[in-house]
């Protein structure tokens, strides 16, 4: 994935872990704004409104 | 034709993300108890023990710091605990393998490891589930986020920890939430859970979490973060190492973390919508499932009987699956009661 399957040495390792990090602080970030954009519609359809 | 997203058959990034959201539901509610169950599922699956221990491990470390960074917006890390943590847990880790390698030494290592973790799962198994059904609700996980920022009430703080804050050996430390305690107490407990970590092969989550509210007497949601910002640095390191030998597969790690990501949120969510001690049993009953999982496993291999793995894979994925469920069903039907109840009132 990413071109990234055959990464590895110090380089390499430091560009998966980097991918990781990555990924992690875009998802926090872009599902925080989902939740405050779509939690409300989402939580009122479930509450069965 | 398979269709293929980035060079990755799509069903198979699918399956990956469905499970990371039954990992990261169980993980956002109970602030831990979800990574134990990637690394056996891909061993089961076919991957080889080092990808799957260092996709686990990738895994652990992007999951850490996503929990972390939430548990900062909350104000619910103490960094100097966890500084400390992490120079106690090391040096335990290091003396714990030291112990590891003289039991393989005498060829009775994988009996003695197997034996105390399953005890250990079981017994926290067993506690967490006699508290939550018969005991005052005081044991297990707690999400009193009103204790992250105040004063902690010394009637909640268990009597082992009050001990161990009872010996003023200085210098003192002045910890989150108003807790006083001694900073050599503080490496005893971080290298004592080290020490375990280390001789298990474990991260030691779920030993150290325990460990920081029981015996330190840390408020739940700030040992659970605390935990967690401990976790992003061992699970970076040890990521990074095995990283270095090419084991950590992207493909299962990417959309394994998209999936989880979502579930914590979920998980989270539902933590102010559901009554604690009515999951908290489950959870138990998880940890005693694991428990049992893990002891069919060991059996699996000393009859050599591989039918075992997957058997173990069934009980462990079936009770998270169990737990998850319990853990929706009751947050629906809770939305729905206080719907209800705000509608009857605005009649």
């Amino acid at each position: 994935m990413f071109g990234l399957e055959n990464a590895s040495g110090v380089g390499g390792a430091a560009l998966v872990v980097g991918v990781v990090l990555v990924e992690a602080i875009l998802l926090y970030v872009g599902y925080g704004a989902m939740e405050r954009l779509l939690g409300p519609t989402l939580v009122r359809a479930l509450g069965g409104e | 034709m398979t269709t293929e997203l980035l060079g990755v058959a799509t069903p198979l990034l699918a399956m990956f993300a469905g499970f990371g959201v039954l990992i990261g539901l169980l993980f956002g509610f109970f602030g831990m108890g979800g990574s134990f169950l990637v690394t056996p599922a891909l061993m089961v699956m076919g991957y080889r023990t080092d990808v799957a221990v260092a996709s686990g491990l990738a895994f652990v470390f992007a999951t850490a710091v996503i929990a972390t960074l939430k548990h900062r917006d909350l104000g619910q890390v103490d960094y100097k605990l966890g500084v400390l943590m992490i120079a106690g847990t090391t040096a335990g880790i290091e003396v714990g393998k030291i112990g590891l390698h003289a039991l393989q030494a005498m060829g009775i290592a994988d009996t003695v490891v197997s034996i105390i973790y399953v005890g250990l799962l079981g017994g926290i198994g067993v506690f967490i589930t006699y508290t939550a059904t018969w005991g005052d609700g005081g044991g297990g996980i707690s999400h009193d986020a009103d204790a992250a920022h105040g004063e902690v009430d010394a009637n909640d703080i268990p009597d082992v920890a009050k001990k161990i804050q009872s010996y003023r050996v200085p210098p003192m430390m002045e910890l989150r939430g108003g807790v006083t305690v001694s900073l050599w107490m503080i490496l005893v407990v971080a290298f004592a859970t080290g020490l375990l970590s280390g001789f298990l092969g474990v991260g030691g989550g779920f030993i150290r979490m325990p460990a920081l509210f029981y015996l330190i007497g840390v408020p739940v949601p700030i040992a659970v973060g605390t935990d967690l910002f401990e976790i992003v640095f061992s699970g970076g390191i040890g990521s990074y190492l095995y990283a270095i030998d090419g084991a950590v597969n992207l493909s299962i790690v990417v959309p394994l973390l998209a999936g989880s990501a979502l579930g914590a949120r979920m998980g989270a969510a539902a933590t102010s919508l559901v009554e604690e001690d009515d999951i908290k049993v489950y959870f138990g009953v998880m940890l005693l499932l694991g428990a049992i999982a893990v002891a069919v496993r060991k059996v699996g291999d000393a009859i050599d009987m591989p039918v075992l793995d997957s058997v173990s894979l069934v009980i462990i994925v079936g009770a998270a699956m169990l737990v998850a469920g319990a853990v929706v069903v009751s947050s629906v039907r809770e939305m729905r009661a206080e719907s209800r109840a705000s509608k009857s009132s605005a009649d």
